[in-house]
């Protein structure tokens, strides 16, 4: 009983600091709300509302799967301790070969959704798969070669849907329609929450599996612990950040082919991007902490975040970016956590009688 | 196109300014041991804090007095987490550029009730150095600059000059090259670590006044858009040598000078704009490669590792 208590002393910060950096993250956003004049009881509860209220969570359930998707795009090369910041470009780039496979490509209508879900795939993982080599090869970290690629493939997106690819005689920068082929089949009663969000979470489960229970899994998580180690040992280096860094783009570019496929089926400029999904994956995947079967679970909070402010915009008039202060004290109060750590670390060295 | 002209080369100078104060910054931490990349958000919130009170005050100089301050104070948020706190380096700097992003945004319509763009007629920007008309080659290079343009040239000097010849430069040098046999002559690593970092804040500070006081009278959302990012790729492309970090961030200018003069051509702003990412993402990379070839030969080890720079190095714990 007392081993019992005793491991729970020194396993509850784990655990805890997770919802510690919530709860600050919640109490400063409150504080700020109430600086701007709002009661946080009701900007809070717009927030909540503007997330999963009848009328809003079909499009929330939506952006969850967008989250999700980018969460595991960060997430996947973190195992390996690579950061990938990259995510817009590869989910634009994603987006765009979705769109030009579906609008150009002469794919007999049965195979179109596969082809397009593919494509999505690819494209993102050709960009992300530039960085392995910048790093193995040339040494330049991951954290800004993703970056740095980034913005060079938004624009070029951009580029694409204002000339080659525009909708003739549309105001707005954006493709044309896709063919009913290559629209994802949504659920009953719904229109954004279509079949992406099954191919997401299968995406998750393989990911899951493949991290836990086999071999590569392994191989990852060794090099992500100590790469000299891993290569002393025998393990590829090189091959397993292309690998990671592959696997992270074709779940971004599926996420861009997925909203591209759903309401309003075209590639719009700016509309992968602005939400801000990246981000919100990049922070669901940071509070996670190297635990890819919680991703769902912190997707559906910063979902809540980013989707929730954009309704306590409306509601209360708070700017919606609360969203986004929200999601970087969570980051900052969890990179922190080493405080808590240290601190268990004192109370074991107490317990034993500080002779470690 | 004309692009040996002076005319030319006082774009690229306006170019390339604001990542040179944010590059300076960066590299300076980059020599105390500290891996700074929330470049991006400290020049972000630099800017925005010179717009928002040179319109509340009708002064752009207090504009860039609070930039310094509060970008300097903004800093002590890397200073404190990273180097007192021991928290990631990495994860409190992608914090910091992803508050300042959000923080920016939301003020930007709390404090200034605008979206997207504020650019009120009004808006006092920084003045010219236009005494210098007429006056041979700086005439036409600087008289159409703030004076911060040609001050950042200097403090790059000024900074090259204080690593290799001062005892304090050498001292910060030491912290980041080996932090044990700082601590063992009595040199304290964690107060110039934090130092540097604030110092880093104050340039960038400077920098995001130049961007939305100099080269522009306006603060947008985003504004930086990745010039802090370009500013670390200048760091590791100079390997944290401020007068390389000069040359550097000349060359990210003259990309993004030239892309204007393209776009003057008729080419779409979509594709000029990736330019000059591109370009230093080039040249780093080519950089890279021939030092890796060298250390390669020599030491395979230390290649394997060189993609992953000790984020931040602290005296007593054991590498």
């Amino acid at each position: 009983m007392t081993g019992l208590l005793d491991r729970l002393r020194l396993r509850a910060p784990a655990a805890l600091v997770p919802l510690g950096a919530v709860l600050v993250a919640l109490l400063i956003g409150a504080g700020i709300m109430i600086a701007a004049g709002v009661d946080p009881l009701r900007g809070y509860d717009a927030m909540i509302r503007g997330a999963v209220s009848v009328s809003n969570i079909d499009y929330a359930v939506a952006s969850f799967t967008a989250i999700l998707a980018m969460s595991l795009a960060f997430a996947i090369p973190a195992r390996m301790g690579e950061y990938n910041l990259g995510g817009d470009g590869q989910l634009v780039l994603g987006g765009i070969a979705a769109a030009v496979v579906a609008l150009y490509l002469p794919v007999p209508a049965v195979l179109l959704l596969p082809a397009c879900l593919l494509a999505g795939a690819l494209g993102g993982a050709a960009l992300a798969s530039v960085s392995a080599p910048l790093s193995t090869r040339a040494g330049v970290p991951v954290i800004i070669t993703t970056l740095l690629l980034s913005a060079p493939a938004v624009a070029f997106t951009s580029y694409l849907v204002r000339f080659p690819l525009a909708e003739q005689g549309s105001p707005v920068p954006q493709t044309p329609r896709l063919p009913d082929a290559a629209h994802l089949p949504s659920f009953p009663g719904t229109s954004y929450t279509n079949a992406g969000l099954v191919v997401v979470l299968l995406v998750l489960v393989l990911a899951v599996y493949i991290d836990g229970r086999t071999p590569v899994g392994y191989e990852i998580r060794v090099a992500g612990a100590n790469r000299g180690f891993a290569a002393y040992g025998g393990l590829s280096v090189p091959r397993l950040t292309l690998g990671t860094l592959a696997a992270a783009g074709a779940v971004a570019g599926l996420a861009g082919a997925i909203i591209v496929m759903s309401q309003p089926f075209r590639f719009i400029d700016d509309a992968l991007t602005a939400p801000g999904y990246t981000f919100a994956g990049v922070a669901a995947a940071l509070l996670a902490g190297g635990r890819p079967a919680l991703l769902p679970l912190t997707s559906v909070l910063f979902t809540i975040l980013t989707v929730g402010s954009a309704g306590m915009e409306r509601d209360v008039d708070v700017p919606r970016q609360l969203g986004q202060v929200l999601q970087a004290v969570v980051i900052l109060v969890l990179a922190l956590r080493v405080l808590a750590f240290r601190w268990t670390a004192r109370r074991a060295r107490g317990a034993v009688g500080g002779k470690v | 196109m004309d692009i040996f002209s002076l005319a030319f080369v006082a774009a690229v100078l306006a170019s390339s300014a604001p990542v040179l104060y944010a590059a300076l910054g960066g590299a300076l931490c980059g020599r105390a041991g500290l891996f700074n990349i929330a470049l991006e958000g400290q020049l972000l919130w630099g800017a925005f804090s010179a717009v928002t009170v040179s319109w509340w005050t009708g002064s752009a100089w207090a504009g860039v007095a609070a930039a310094v301050v509060t970008t300097t104070l903004f800093s002590g948020i890397l200073a404190l987490g990273a180097v007192t706190w021991r928290a990631d380096p990495i994860i409190v700097a992608i914090g910091m550029n992803l508050l300042a992003l959000g923080l920016t945004g939301f003020l930007l319509r709390e404090l200034l009730d605008a979206t997207g763009t504020f650019a009120p007629a009004g808006l006092d920007g920084l003045p010219d150095l236009s005494f210098l008309d007429g006056v041979p080659l700086l005439g036409p290079l600087l008289a159409r600059q703030t004076v911060l343009v040609p001050l950042a040239v200097l403090l790059a000097v000024a900074a090259s000059l204080w690593l290799y010849r001062t005892s304090a430069g050498l001292r910060l040098r030491g912290v980041g090259e080996h932090p044990e046999a700082a601590t063992s002559l009595g040199v304290p690593v964690s107060r110039y670590q934090n130092a540097t970092a604030l110092l880093a804040g104050a340039l960038c500070g400077l920098g995001g006044a130049q961007l939305s006081l100099g080269n522009v009278t306006a603060f947008t959302e985003n504004m930086t858009a990745g010039r802090g990012w370009v500013a670390v790729a200048a760091v590791m492309l100079a390997a944290n040598r401020p007068l390389v970090v000069l040359g550097a961030c000349l060359l990210f200018g003259a990309a993004e000078a030239w892309g204007f003069r393209l776009q003057g051509l008729g080419l779409p702003q979509q594709l000029t704009d990736a330019a000059p990412y591109l370009v230093t993402l080039l040249v780093l990379v080519a950089s890279r490669l021939r030092v890796r070839r060298r250390l390669g030969a020599a030491d395979p080890v230390a290649a394997v590792s060189a993609a992953h720079p000790e984020t931040v190095v602290h005296p007593e714990e054991s590498r």
